[in-house]
């Protein structure tokens, strides 16, 4: 069994509110390190076996359709053993 | 003439649409995500809600309705589509309109009476409109902020279709103030704020909304 591992960022350009709460958050706890924070989206697809290279083809289709909005999002695709 | 409103699971307004579309003197038949057929309308709406919860992204998982495949061809083809709201969130993820609705600037979730400025009224939805009208309807949403690429951008102002800014403050980030959108041809449009609950003064800041629905008709019967 293998995990496919997807993770989808919103594009530096595009504003991220989110994250720029999460920032503004942290030094409120005593937190001083960042200097600046992006949220993003993580997915976690199971497949039985090694995942083959159609598989993997299929993977990438799916980030581009629908996991991820490239209009606005930017994603990566990895194989976690 | 006829005009098709979809629910989807979690679609909100598609009553009032339905309402406003009979007020403006159409028929209104209400349409079902799951079934892929338009039971012969010469228009569509996609209402606003938050069609299958908002899941993913807001509209990402409604763009592959059975009914959506139906409406993208028919739109292809000329009929006229209007997103309000969630509507317009389907409209960007089915790519039938260029960029996308993110979060609001500042995180809330808006319910205000919000005044825009009918910038182009050469669309099936806003010939009842003068340019430069200004409007008053209401804006409730929590990801309303419009964003796209400086070309896309660009693109979009130089071609006039930018139907629709905000007055006044930017209430959500939106890029240029913009509150709603055409594709080329003139017949898609994609609007962040409700003109379907501003159709007659009893429940809405104003009867501003009705001209949408009223534009509609004189674009069929044309």
């Amino acid at each position: 069994m293998a995990i496919i591992v997807v993770e989808v960022m919103l594009k530096p350009e595009i504003l991220d509110p989110q994250g720029v709460a999460v920032g503004a958050a942290l030094p409120r706890l005593g937190f001083t390190f960042a200097k600046s924070v992006r949220q993003g989206k993580r997915f976690e697809i199971e497949v039985e076996g090694t995942p083959t290279a159609a598989q993997m083809a299929d993977i990438e289709k799916a980030a581009a359709t629908l996991l991820a909005n490239p209009v606005i999002e930017t994603y990566v695709v990895k194989v976690q053993a | 003439m006829k005009v098709g409103v979809i629910t989807f699971p979690g679609t909100l307004d598609d009553r009032d649409a339905l309402r406003a579309a009979s007020v403006a003197g159409t028929t209104a038949i209400s349409l079902w995500h799951d079934e892929a057929d338009l039971k012969g309308v010469d228009a569509v709406i996609l209402p606003g809600g938050f069609s299958y919860g908002d899941y993913l992204r807001c509209g990402a998982i409604s763009r592959f309705a059975p009914v959506m495949t139906k409406v993208i061809d028919a739109a292809n083809g000329g009929m006229p589509l209007l997103g309000i709201c969630n509507g317009f969130q389907v409209l960007c993820e089915a790519h039938l309109l260029p960029g996308a609705l993110t979060r609001n600037k500042d995180l809330h979730f808006l319910c205000r009476d919000q005044k825009l400025v009918i910038e182009n009224n050469s669309t099936a939805w806003t010939s009842d409109y003068t340019k430069g009208q200004e409007i008053l309807i209401p804006l409730k949403n929590g990801e309303g902020s419009f964003q796209c690429d400086d070309h896309t951008l660009a693109q979009l102002e130089s071609e006039g279709r930018i139907v629709a800014r905000y007055v006044g403050e930017n209430p959500n980030g939106s890029r240029n103030l913009i509150a709603g959108i055409t594709n080329e041809r003139g017949n898609i449009v994609g609007l962040m704020p409700h003109p379907e609950h501003a159709i007659e003064t009893l429940t809405g800041p104003s009867s501003d909304g009705l001209g949408f629905f009223t534009s509609v008709l004189k674009a069929m019967v044309k």
